[in-house]
């Protein structure tokens, strides 16, 4: 029976996004795909158990799964079109593996960027990755009712505004894709450090999500160097985890973190994928510079071995991709190594990032340095004011308190 | 082919200038040029309007528009397109040679 258990785990890890994406293509409906998918699932249960797991349990999911969407339509619209229906019934499947890019457009039409971030995020756990609403609903603190009503809004705009079920042309698709990388990568950081303080401070369940999520659109799309930037930035970001927050529940910041606790494996595949990027020769986009960046950090077994130089140099290749204040805010850590408190402060104030939590810690850490303790605790209690994620909420709270004795 | 709503939200009274009352112009000859084309037009200030109400049969109308806002319609296309894909770029075209935002709802389809 575990066995069995083990079996539908896997599967359902592994081919639930290709079912609905198959499913959603032939019928033309991602709703009933969506539900048709889930019903397999649950019949898989029954029937494996007394059966036993089919050899390919892939072809079994999505045959269940169509009958009944077949079955579906068709009592459902007796009255409607007779062709597609007549259509659809000729329709064999088709052997796995020949369509795999089913799954692109799925992962495409639910990141499409006509939907509101939030929807996108939530269609793209629920039809791609598998998740239930109720998982979905806990891991961003909604009501299920709300959740279930966000996603089925989502699939209802699609469908009546026409969102076309495939993969973008190829003048679109480089800012397709960088729209699926955000969500990614937001579901990522939502897990890294959650925005709510009654959460978590880190949750695994989202960090590792996006991680199997960004896998399966790397093999996907293998020549994007975007796409395995972001995959290495995860990887190298999961790698830190175990080190990361203390047993009391404070975020433990790169300089002091036990690197004895980082995940060699994860850093080793990050820094193997870095290299891959580099040895393509193209221009790097945003995801591969902060991944380089975090294979700097990930290469120095000692906080003071790490390679300031080239962090900033990084950083400086990244200003000009991206010239957002919170890139030059990042710069001026590595500004602080290299030149001093002084110089980074400087590139600091002025920044407009006044409602914007980090920018008063980094400031209050530049503060500190040069011995300005008074407006050091003015930006901590700015920092604090500002911060949601409790761990980190600790960690400014004791760096304010340390100010008074130091 | 499904149909979309182009509509124009504007804040100002103030016509369309003559700068882009040629942009919009090309841009209908290139909607009619690739087949996407349905009907186009601009509305008169919203003071114009008259709201009439014959739910029971006996018609009662109103002197303006329906409800006072800071935004309104102030034009429309109706487009054609396969899809919302191709019915998006439209809109983003529009939006620029009008000058003004644009709001893209599809027709509900038989």
């Amino acid at each position: 029976m575990t066995d069995i258990g083990e079996a539908l785990t896997r599967v359902h890890r592994e081919e639930w996004a290709r079912v609905v994406a198959t499913l959603a293509r032939r019928i033309g409906d991602l709703d009933v795909a969506e539900e048709m998918t889930a019903e397999a699932f649950a019949a898989a249960v029954e029937r494996w158990s007394a059966d036993g797991v089919p050899p390919n349990p892939g072809a079994w999911l999505t045959t269940v799964a169509y009958r009944r969407a077949v079955d579906r339509i068709r009592r459902e619209s007796r009255r409607e079109d007779k062709h597609r229906e007549a259509l659809m019934l000729t329709d064999v499947p088709e052997p796995l593996g020949v369509i795999d890019d089913d799954r692109l457009r799925l992962i495409f039409t639910c990141c499409h960027p006509a939907l509101a971030m939030e929807a996108r995020v939530a269609l793209t756990l629920r039809l791609v990755g598998g998740l239930t609403v109720p998982e979905i609903a806990r891991a961003y603190l909604v009501q299920e009712a709300a959740m279930s009503r966000r996603i089925t809004r989502a699939k209802t705009k699609i469908k009546a505004a026409g969102i076309p079920y495939r993969v973008p042309s190829r003048e679109d698709l480089p800012a397709r894709v960088t729209g699926v990388l955000a969500v990614l990568y937001l579901v990522f950081n939502e897990g890294y450090l959650a925005s709510d303080p009654d959460k978590e401070a880190v949750r695994a369940d989202l960090t590792g999500e996006a991680i199997r999520l960004t896998r399966l659109v790397r093999t996907l799309l293998p020549d994007d160097h975007e796409v395995t930037g972001l995959l290495a930035l995860m990887l190298l970001t999961e790698a830190r985890r175990p080190a990361r927050v203390s047993a009391t529940g404070e975020l433990v910041v790169l300089a002091e973190q036990d690197r004895s606790a980082w995940d060699r494996d994860l850093i080793a595949e990050g820094h193997a994928l870095v290299r891959a990027c580099i040895a393509a020769g193209r221009p790097p986009g945003r995801y591969q510079i902060l991944a380089a960046i975090n294979a700097v950090h990930t290469d120095a077994r000692d906080a003071r071995d790490t390679d300031w130089s080239q962090v900033a140099a990084l950083y400086d290749h990244l200003v000009r991709v991206d010239p957002s204040p919170i890139v030059r805010l990042n710069r001026a850590v590595a500004v602080a190594e290299l030149d001093g408190p002084q110089v980074a402060l400087a590139e600091v104030d002025g920044l407009p990032l006044e409602g914007y939590h980090a920018y008063h810690a980094t400031r209050a850490e530049l503060l500190r340095r040069i011995g300005r303790g008074g407006e050091a605790r003015e930006a901590y209690e700015r920092a604090i004011e500002l911060a949601g994620n409790s761990a980190e909420t600790a960690y400014l709270k004791r760096r304010r308190d340390q100010l008074g004795t130091g | 082919m499904a149909q979309y709503l182009i509509s124009v939200l504007d804040d100002t009274t103030g016509s369309a200038t003559e700068a882009e009352m040629a942009a919009i112009g090309e841009f209908n000859e290139r909607l009619r040029a690739d087949g996407h084309w349905v009907f186009a037009g601009g509305l008169a200030a919203p003071e114009t309007a008259t709201v009439v109400d014959a739910r029971d049969g006996n018609p009662v109308f109103t002197d303006g528009p329906y409800v006072e806002t800071k935004e309104y319609v102030g034009g429309f296309w109706i487009v054609e397109a396969p899809d919302f894909d191709v019915a998006l770029p439209l809109a983003a075209l529009a939006s620029q040679r009008c000058n003004r935002r644009v709001e893209l709802r599809p027709f509900l389809t038989a």
